[in-house]
């Protein structure tokens, strides 16, 4: 146990001088979470957040100084805030809409806008993530040996997982179920169409293992043929060395747009499973855990509200007492879950809310064009639910 | 002290023990003993609580439970029902069974190239050289996934080229007819087991007067004779008896989505064995010709000057005396090839190392899934080693 703690110390002491050396470099930036590294237990009674209602919309930079979170001593917090980076797991292959790499080299997505919903809450800056791409057999893994601080790469919910695999699941931020593509001149128009077909699918997924689930359950055969990547999966079934290719359905969506010729394929009506994809912590850091829970939340509550990036600072001016709470500017709510108390803007005003988010990536102005369905709020049929912030 | 002290006694010398040479090198190699175990605990220790904090401590109950997941090929039935044990045991065996065919291939193969690197013919020494200088110079993983890419450039099943109705070569792999057994076949079996122990009686009792007469003689191909004629014989007695052979043909037949009948061979395993075989026969290659150019020039002269030809002359004298050179390092070669193996993953083949990982990426079993890992490739590989080890002391020079 002292070894341990000597560990962590020593381990603590290293990354504070390297937050340091780090905060030197970007002077200009009136570092904020510096203070708060050195002395993490000084009760700096910052919290209201300083755009009162006085200061008008400045024309543009965040609420001067992000006011310090008050995280465990020792915990995961603490240690993301000195390293000045979140490293967010992502998805290694291109999964157009949820995390692919444009031509500029910039990660985009819609898992991505997660990752960058966090570094907002935690940095007021949504650019401090570093991304780990990572294979579906190697995510798991990542998170468990805390190379990772949070993992948000399509990963379903699942009892196993959360209990076995040690890992916590924040509030799923799409509903999602197992579909299955196949070629629209193959004839199949249902999985009992499918007996003895070959499926390709990849491994270390929930797919793999419902897929079995199905065509067992139904009495029918088939041959897997599994990769452990998934370009190499959606390539295979490309090549017509598979005649079903399946995944979640957005994942299907997603591919359709990097197949050859996507015109010749179809996704069957079908869905296989449930398919809750979220964000996932290990377990054993509570405070980490409901920090990165109440940063969906927040984005749920935003949308809720009609609380967008534009209008942030126009709500900044409310009276309304759930929504001054809300955005921080009453009371000191978030302290508790180690998080600034601004958090809410910060995610609002550099990420947007959740309406903002999925439009952005899946919306109608992208070429999946998916719709909202489950995904929408509670209020429009949805299943999207923030509990109060009070 | 006075300078004219007594020097020191010169009967007994007591010297204290911390500088007794032989005390400090116990005390030494003990306080390094102590250091590695503190060290072993401490790292062990660690592993247990962090393990314990994310609530994995290391159990082996999963094994019992089912696995849930498919894998593509199986030496013995399994399907999604059976357990992880039972999905392990079908990696293993996956992986045997590469290995053991690629390591049969490969030292065909390895012979052939090694040979013909010191052939006497400008073009087949060069075009050895060349394969021999491509090959092994480019990353095994690298090939593995030129020949599993070039399975792609098949047609698809539907359209598959057709050799003769025999043979089909699609993009999932090939297809062949291949032998099943029909209803007369447990006659037949009577005769090739009849065979079989006829065989085996002849051998016996040749070899028996060889070393009675003290001389020496060749028993074996004489019984494999005997054996496979009586074999035959009762092939063609059946059908005569039974009018309908014992041996029929599976012909494949393509269903709606894939071939019925005759045998598969899948793209996966094709490229993997493929892979492994074009690359180790390189390196068993350049063995085979160490050992040829180990034996003395002298004996292939002298081999020459007593008439035989050749091809003998490399049969009986050349190879029997080079494989004593040869055969510690293709040990290593076997070794590599089975570990290669290990790269399957990466081209869908689901070998040892490809079903451990899931079973790992399921249950979370990190720890005793790779020291089941770990112990199965020692296992196989301290086998193979064991084997080689006894078959290289047969074959050493018997020095009396």
């Amino acid at each position: 146990m002292r070894k341990q703690m000597i560990l962590v110390l020593a381990g603590l002491l290293s990354l504070v001088l390297a937050a340091c050396g780090g905060q030197a470099q970007q002077a200009p930036t009136t570092a904020p979470a510096q203070p708060a590294t050195t002395a993490p237990e000084q009760p700096t009674a910052a919290p209201p957040a300083s755009p009162a209602p006085t200061a008008a919309p400045a024309a543009t930079s965040a609420p001067a100084g992000g006011t310090p979170a008050q995280p465990a001593a020792g915990g995961l917090i603490e240690r993301i805030l000195a390293r000045g980076t979140l490293i967010c797991g992502v998805n290694n292959n291109p999964l157009p809409g949820f995390s692919s790499v444009d031509a500029a080299g910039v990660r985009a997505g819609f898992d991505v806008d997660f990752c960058r919903a966090i570094a907002a809450a935690l940095f007021d800056d949504p650019n401090k993530v570093e991304y780990r791409p990572l294979s579906a057999q190697e995510r798991f893994t990542a998170l468990q040996t805390g190379e990772i601080d949070v993992l948000i790469r399509n990963s379903t919910w699942t009892l196993g997982r959360d209990g076995n695999l040690g890992l916590d699941w924040a509030p799923t931020t799409f509903y999602d179920g197992q579909g299955m593509m196949v070629r629209k001149d193959s004839g199949i128009n249902t999985l009992e169409d499918m007996n003895g077909a070959t499926i390709c699918v990849q491994t270390g997924t929930t797919t793999e293992l419902n897929l079995a689930d199905q065509f067992r359950a139904r009495g029918l055969t088939f041959t897997p043929v599994v990769f452990p990547d998934g370009d190499a999966t959606r390539a295979a079934y490309d090549a017509g060395q598979c005649d079903g290719f399946t995944t979640d359905k957005s994942g299907l969506v997603s591919s359709l747009t990097l197949l050859s010729n996507p015109a010749d394929h179809k996704i069957l009506e079908v869905t296989m499973s449930k398919e809750p994809l979220g964000p996932a912590v290990k377990q054993g850091d509570p405070q980490w855990f409901d920090a990165v829970r109440w940063i969906v939340f927040a984005t749920f509550q935003a949308e809720e509200y009609g609380i967008t990036s534009k209008n942030v600072d126009e709500f900044l001016k409310s009276d309304v007492p759930e929504i001054r709470r809300f955005l921080g500017i009453e009371g000191d709510l978030a302290k508790g879950i180690g998080l600034p108390n601004d958090f809410a803007v910060r995610i609002i005003r550099h990420v947007g809310n959740y309406a903002e988010i999925y439009d952005r990536n899946l919306g109608p102005n992208t070429p999946f064009n998916l719709p909202r369905g489950l995904n929408a709020l509670y209020t429009n049929g949805g299943l999207l639910y923030s509990p109060p912030f009070r | 002290m006075a300078a004219g002290s007594p020097p020191l006694p010169s009967g007994k010398v007591t010297i204290p023990f911390y500088r007794d040479t032989r005390i400090i090198a116990i005390i030494v190699q003990i306080v390094f003993a102590i250091a590695v175990a503190a060290l072993l605990w401490y790292l062990y220790s660690n592993m247990m609580n962090g393990l314990r904090q994310a609530n994995l401590l290391p159990t082996f109950a999963f094994l019992s439970v089912p696995s849930g997941f498919p894998i593509a090929e199986s030496v013995i039935p399994y399907d999604p029902s059976m357990t992880y044990g039972r999905a392990f045991v079908v990696g293993i065996l996956n992986t045997v069974r590469v290995a053991g065919i690629g390591i049969i291939l490969a030292t065909i193969l390895g012979l052939i190239l090694g040979i013909a690197r010191l052939s006497d013919n400008w073009l087949l020494r060069n075009v050895a050289l060349v394969y021999v200088e491509i090959v092994r110079n480019v990353p095994l993983l690298l090939q593995l996934i030129f020949w599993f890419s070039l399975t792609r450039l098949f047609p698809r099943i539907q359209e598959s080229i057709d050799v003769g109705g025999l043979l089909f070569l699609h993009n999932r792999g090939v297809t062949l007819a291949w032998p099943q057994a029909a209803n007369d076949f447990d006659v037949w079996m009577v005769w090739v087991y009849g065979g079989i122990v006829v065989g085996i009686v002849y051998y016996v009792v040749r070899r028996i007067q060889f070393a009675r007469r003290d001389r020496p003689g060749v028993a074996l191909p004489q019984a494999l004779l005997i054996a496979f004629g009586i074999a035959l014989i009762g092939f063609f007695t059946t059908y005569f008896a039974y009018g309908s052979w014992p041996v029929s043909l599976s012909i494949p037949e393509l269903q709606r989505f894939n071939f019925v009948g005759g045998i598969t061979v899948t793209n996966s395993f094709a490229a993997l064995l493929v892979g492994l075989v074009i690359y180790t026969a390189v390196f068993i290659g350049e063995i085979v010709r160490s050992g040829i150019l180990a034996v003395s020039k002298g004996q292939r002269e002298a081999a020459r000057a007593l008439g035989l030809t050749p091809g003998q002359t490399m049969r009986l004298v050349i190879l029997p005396q080079a494989l004593r050179v040869i055969i510690p390092p293709l040990t290593s070669q076997y070794l590599n090839l089975t570990k290669n193996s290990s790269l399957a993953v990466a081209v869908a083949y689901p070998d040892l190392f490809y079903v451990a990982n899931t079973i790992n990426n399921q249950t979370g079993q990190a720890v005793p899934v790779i020291l089941m890992l770990m112990a199965s490739y020692l296992s196989v590989s301290l086998l193979t080693s064991l084997f080689m080890n006894w078959y290289n002391r047969r074959i050493q020079l018997v020095e009396r």
